[in-house]
């Protein structure tokens, strides 16, 4: 009901707004005084989300819900002159939705995902005066600023928790697809689990697609049943088949000790699991990436007229951009888990370990 | 003078033609009345204003004296009013009762009571003397028999009046005789009659008066006891038609067409054309007489090349033609007059002109390298459309506006204009009224002076008596006699094409 | 009302009926529609960067229109447009990345690759139903899911290193212009449109002119009289589905060649092929028809971009709006119908 109203009386001053300022260009300067009493301009920000929009409960949601927390603590209102976002319907639709954000005078614009890396770099150089942010690539022009995550040190940690909770000595991870950033989660995975337990196997499988849940389901239910008792994933919409395989085991044999760890968000609600009344959860932890975190710090920076153009920001364990979630109290080793994994995120931020991100470092990796 | 159906000065516009203006029908009880017009006339037209499809702009209708409103088909039902239309309406898979009771049927408990219906309509049929076995199925029974079934369907619901849209047209001989017997039991047993055609003889047989419609327009009714079939004819027309078709003796030449041990399979691999053989001469029209379904279409389409032959020989002017693709016979000397002229012979949706160069369009001078000459192909239709009279209002008219009598003048044209050295023309009149008819057969008995040889495919007996100067009879694929017009009788054709004396013709008769 | 007049009247009643149910629904949402429909407006001719994007986005549409519309007019329905363009798509990108020469050949050759490859895959179905009447309606949709997953595993095994995409296609083989991108304020309107156009004429000059294209006509409207008549139904309909498959083909170049400039992993269907048996329909399978029906469509997806910033619609209505639009459109033969009574009446 508030929210209808809201926007109707948006959309009615927007009307206005386009009404007065019908003669052109000089729209802009005639709606903002206009529109208000508030200071001269204030900072506006603004992003662009994939096909998947803001409610994809992965990266577009998280970055959205960095942008609002940033609204919020500075008093903006969602639309032009605050924050915004706009949703594209296709690939061929980036470009033009970052044009038309940075042709309205947003001071910085976003554009969420690697996908958009082409479309930034060729703006970026047409429009000079904007400032533009782009998540997971690396765009080099003086006014793009790149964030990138250090998921390989969310993955160390994961490593240590599943060695940590392992029975069976055994553990699996399902990627989606070979590309750099699931390298980087395979890496540090693997590199956590051997700093925890060089003993403990790991077996690693590719399902070839971040949307294939049904392929997941089946990597996951094969390793299940050769031993292993933790799988980590990062696969995207292809690991909920092993959340779904996991629940499924559980259900059969409720004094199983299977586990499942999630990635990108804290996934504990995809393991939830009643049995006889009683609620349990697969999901051991997650290995979380703070697209929102990262995303609102480059806007502050920004705001504050620190804006690191050119630069690449890496957001690692030191900047909260990765962490992992909180550990599943039903894991019976719940209490060595945190020990371990608070020793090891504070070599990690203290900078006396560097986790490989390829599976290069890997080879050559040791805890010691 | 009481009437059961009275349609006063019946107007029905449709936006830019005027279908009926003025008509008058009025039927007597228990009579049988003929509705008479050429093709377009607006036969059709009138008939569904009756039963309820179109609205008049101008008239009344009365039922039994009353005027009524009918504004669908179910009012027309419940006045008693039943159509046997010419194109049956009924389910291949369903039995005769389940098909006359389909949209009435009487339930026992929500289930259908069968035994019931079956028994009704086993009633019905004995009291018409229709004969028709409740149990069989569509799919088993002949054309004939299911034109019964649908006289059965209105009889099952009430009818009173019985329109009958061209019965004729889909019977052999036999079965037309029968279908006049059960017309006179309706009459004795009270029913009354709407017989609508346009071939005269029927009309002298059984109608006791006629109505006769031309272009739309309301021409009067008449007595048949007090005309005959040139006056109807040219009430009909508008002018004066002769019926026997004037030709000298046939003056045969060299062989054109040689048909030897012919033999065709359709899709389920039976043989549809069995060890057939044909000869057509230059200057002789041969007809094929027969009951559609008994090789007909096959033979042609092996001679045009439309349909693979299993074995045999297929000899035009001394060369092999069999399984030529068809583009190939076309330009070895083969015209065709196709039996569906909407569905074989003409693009409807194209101009009547793009029309007139179907096979030669790729050739000089309608094509040059590979570019239309639209200049070339409509002084072509142009010329064809005056030489062949196709009353069309230009030659960019597209064919499905013109009537199916002026269609068949612009396939004719085609066909003849190529200068075929064998001309095929399959049911060429089929539809036609007698003004078109007697202008096509005027046309193929020219190609034959013309030394042309002429294959005449009908199930219309008149026409291949008339037409032809020798007549092979096809019956099961196999050509079992071939007469000679002049000394045969439609009995003897009737039959042979029956199969009955297939035993004694068969032998020496064999060309 | 004459057929030609009814051919423009019936569209623009389509799309103001679109609009004015689109305002019904926005007025009761609680939304201005006044402001929305003028959103709509800037976003695709509000300024001449949008205009130039209009134009980018439309080019592809003509060419999937004609693809489309090719098929139609010979009497065979092209449901693979959409997988025929990513063949042409792929084809384009890959000959872009794989060769070093000249602009005048590489260019070209690129396009010619793409509407080669999308003729191959719509040469398929178009054998199939000629030799084995498999219906080409069926055939095509199994061949779209063919083509984007094909396309997907040589993206990412053949043109990249497990990436997901492909590196740039070369400036030789690029049909961008920093001139029109000059005249556009930066949109990405690129030298497509030239080809496209170009297309619309072919096709005209094809089916109107030639004696092929007479004969692709009457087998369209009667396979059994030219069947009858000599030609080869079973030729015609291989050609027209390669032809009609050309098209698409070269609807992909756009893509590949102009708008992105290479070729990445899809998750799903591009929806353009789609759209172009919407913009073949609402044009009337007739070439200029198919050039406003292709405008309509481009201004509508560009436009509706604008709308959730400029007037503050949410992206779901914006979808909705859209689709009544091209509902409407889509539903023509009852507006048809309609029309045909009215003017019944008033002959009366």
């Amino acid at each position: 009901m508030k929210k209808r109203k809201f926007g109707l009386a948006l959309s009615l001053v927007l009307a206005a707004g386009t009404i007065l300022g019908a003669c052109g260009k000089s729209e802009e300067k005639g709606g903002e005084t206009a529109g208000g009493d508030e200071k001269e301009k204030a900072f506006s920000v603004a992003m662009v989300t994939d096909v998947g929009g803001v409610d994809d409960k992965s990266f577009n949601q998280s970055a959205w819900e960095g942008l609002q927390a940033f609204g919020e603590e500075n008093d903006l209102e969602k639309g032009k002159g605050g924050f915004d976002y706009l949703q594209s319907q296709s690939d061929a639709d980036y470009s033009t939705n970052l044009n038309t954000l940075a042709r309205q005078d947003f001071d910085l614009v976003f554009g969420i995902g690697f996908l958009m890396e082409g479309a930034i770099n060729e703006i970026a150089q047409q429009q000079k005066d904007s400032h533009f942010g782009i998540v997971d690539a690396v765009v080099d022009q003086p006014n793009v600023a790149s964030i990138m995550f250090k998921e390989q040190e969310a993955a160390f940690l994961a490593g240590v928790a599943a060695a940590n909770a392992t029975k069976t000595n055994k553990i699996g991870f399902i990627g989606g697809m070979e590309i750099p950033v699931i390298e980087r989660f395979e890496s540090g995975f693997l590199a956590g689990v051997q700093a925890a337990n060089p003993d403990i196997k790991v077996e690693v499988q590719y399902a070839g697609a971040f949307d294939k849940a049904e392929l997941g389901q089946t990597i996951a239910s094969k390793m299940y049943s050769s031993g292993v008792d933790v799988i980590f994933h990062a696969a995207g919409g292809t690991g909920n088949g092993l959340f779904k395989e996991a629940r499924d085991l559980k259900k059969k044999d409720p004094a199983k000790e299977i586990w499942a760890i999630g990635v990108d968000s804290d996934q504990t609600a995809e393991g939830v699991v009643e049995i006889d009344g009683k609620e349990h959860n697969v999901i051991l932890t997650s290995a979380l990436k703070r697209v929102d975190n990262a995303v609102k710090d480059l806007t502050t920076k920004a705001k504050e007229g620190s804006f690191p153009g050119g630069e690449t920001i890496t957001y690692g364990l030191a900047e909260d951009g990765v962490g992992l979630a909180p550990i599943n109290p039903e894991v019976s080793t719940k209490a060595e888990i945190e020990g371990a994994v608070k020793e090891w995120q504070e070599k990690i931020k203290n900078g006396d370990l560097t986790v490989p991100s390829t599976k290069d470092e890997l080879a050559s990796f040791s805890a010691e | 003078m009481d009437y059961v159906i009275e349609m006063l000065n019946i107007r029905k516009e449709f936006p830019g033609i005027v279908a009926n203006d003025n008509i008058t029908l009025q039927l007597k009880p228990g009579e049988i009345h003929a509705l008479l017009g050429e093709n377009g006339a607006g036969k059709s037209t009138l008939m569904n204003v009756l039963f309820g499809l179109y609205q008049p702009e101008k008239g009344d209708i009365k039922v039994k004296g009353k005027p009524v409103h009918i504004t669908d088909p179910n009012i027309a039902n419940d006045l008693g009013i039943g159509m046997v239309h010419q194109h049956f309406m009924l389910v291949d898979r369903f039995t005769v009762t389940e098909n006359i009771i389909l949209g009435k049927e009487t339930t026992k408990g929500g289930r259908i009571d069968i035994k019931k219906a079956e028994k009704e309509v086993r009633e019905i049929s004995e009291r018409y003397g229709l004969a028709v076995d409740p149990q069989a199925k569509i799919s088993d029974i002949s054309v004939g028999m299911q034109q019964r079934v649908e006289i059965l369907k209105t009889l099952y619901r009430g009818a009173e009046i019985l329109i009958f849209d061209e019965p004729t047209a889909v019977l052999t001989p036999q079965e037309i005789k029968e279908l006049i017997q059960i017309l006179k039991t309706l009459i004795q047993e009270g029913k009354s009659i709407i017989l609508i055609t346009h071939k005269l003889k029927e009309i002298m047989e059984v109608c006791d008066r006629v109505t006769v419609i031309r272009k739309g327009v309301g021409i009067g009714t008449v007595n048949v006891s007090e005309t005959n079939p040139n006056e109807l004819a040219s009430l009909m027309v508008g002018r004066e038609v002769t019926f026997k078709t004037d030709k000298a003796a046939s003056e045969p030449k060299e062989n054109v067409l040689e048909i030897h041990d012919l033999n065709v399979k359709d899709s389920r691999g039976l043989g549809v054309v069995n060890k057939l053989n044909l000869n057509v001469r230059a200057g002789e029209i041969v007809g094929i007489a027969g009951v559609d379904g008994n090789g007909q279409s096959e033979l042609i389409e092996a001679i045009t090349g439309l349909k693979r032959s299993e074995s045999g020989s297929i000899k035009l002017n001394g060369k092999e033609i069999i399984n030529m693709s068809p583009r190939k016979v076309t330009e070895m000397g083969v015209g065709h007059i196709p039996q569906d002229r909407h569905k074989h012979g003409l693009v409807l949706d194209f101009p009547i002109g793009e029309n007139m160069v179907l096979q030669t369009y790729y050739k000089a001078p309608f094509s040059k390298k590979g570019i239309l000459n639209f200049k070339e192909i409509y002084s072509k239709a142009k010329t064809l459309i005056k030489e062949f009279d196709v009353r069309t209002p230009s030659e960019y008219t597209l064919a499905r506006a013109l009537s199916g009598g002026n269609q068949q003048k612009a396939i004719i044209g085609r066909e003849i204009d190529r200068n075929p050295d064998l001309l095929i023309a399959a049911q060429p009149t089929r539809g036609l009224d007698v003004g078109a008819i007697e202008y096509i057969h005027k046309r193929l008995i020219e190609q034959r002076d013309q030394g042309k040889a002429v294959l005449l495919i009908s199930f219309e007996l008149d026409e291949i008596m008339n037409v032809s100067d020798r007549i092979a009879v096809i019956y099961e694929g196999e050509i079992v006699a071939v007469v000679d017009p002049k000394q045969t009788t439609e009995q003897e054709l009737g039959l042979l094409m029956a199969g009955s004396k297939r035993k004694e013709a068969g032998g020496e008769n064999h060309v | 009302m004459s057929n030609r007049m009814k051919n423009i009247v019936v569209p623009l009643v389509a799309v103001l009926l679109g609009i004015i149910v689109g305002t019904i629904i926005m007025i009761a949402a609680g939304y201005n529609a006044g402001a929305a429909f003028i959103a709509l407006w800037n976003g695709a001719f509000g300024e001449i960067y949008y205009t130039g994007e209009v134009i980018r986005q439309v080019t592809p549409l003509i060419l999937a229109g004609l693809a489309v519309a090719f098929a139609f007019r010979t009497g065979l329905f092209n449901i693979g447009v959409e997988g025929q363009l990513i063949v042409g798509w792929l084809a384009a990108v890959w000959v872009g990345v794989a060769f070093e020469l000249p602009k005048f050949i590489h260019l070209p050759l690129a396009v010619l690759a793409a509407a080669a490859a999308g003729a191959l895959w719509a040469f398929i179905p178009g054998l199939l139903k000629a030799k084995f009447k498999v219906h080409e309606v069926i055939v095509t949709i199994m061949m779209n899911y063919v083509a984007l997953h094909v396309s997907n595993y040589i993206i990412r095994t053949v043109l990249s290193e497990k990436s997901d995409r492909t590196e740039m296609i070369a400036d030789s083989a690029s049909l961008r212009s920093p001139f029109l991108e000059g005249l556009t304020d930066y949109s990405r309107l690129h030298w497509g449109i030239l080809i496209a156009l170009a297309c619309v004429f072919i096709m005209w000059f094809l089916l109107e002119k030639t004696s092929k294209g007479y004969e692709l006509r009457a087998v369209g409207f009667n396979q059994h009289a030219s069947e009858y008549a000599g030609m080869s139904v079973s030729k015609n309909i291989i050609l027209s589905m390669v032809i009609s498959g050309a098209f698409a083909g070269l609807a992909g170049a756009m893509e590949a060649l102009g708008t992105f400039g290479y070729a990445a992993i899809k998750g799903g269907f591009t929806g353009v092929g789609f759209d172009g048996i919407a913009v073949a329909l609402l044009g009337g399978n007739g070439p200029i028809g198919i050039i406003f029906a292709a405008l309509l469509f481009g201004s509508l997806k560009v436009g509706a971009l604008n709308m959730p910033l400029e007037a503050g619609v949410p992206n779901e209505l914006v979808d909705i709006i859209i689709a009544l639009i091209v509902f409407f459109v889509a539903a023509s033969y009852m507006i048809r119908i309609f029309i045909d009574r009215i003017s019944k009446k008033g002959v009366k």
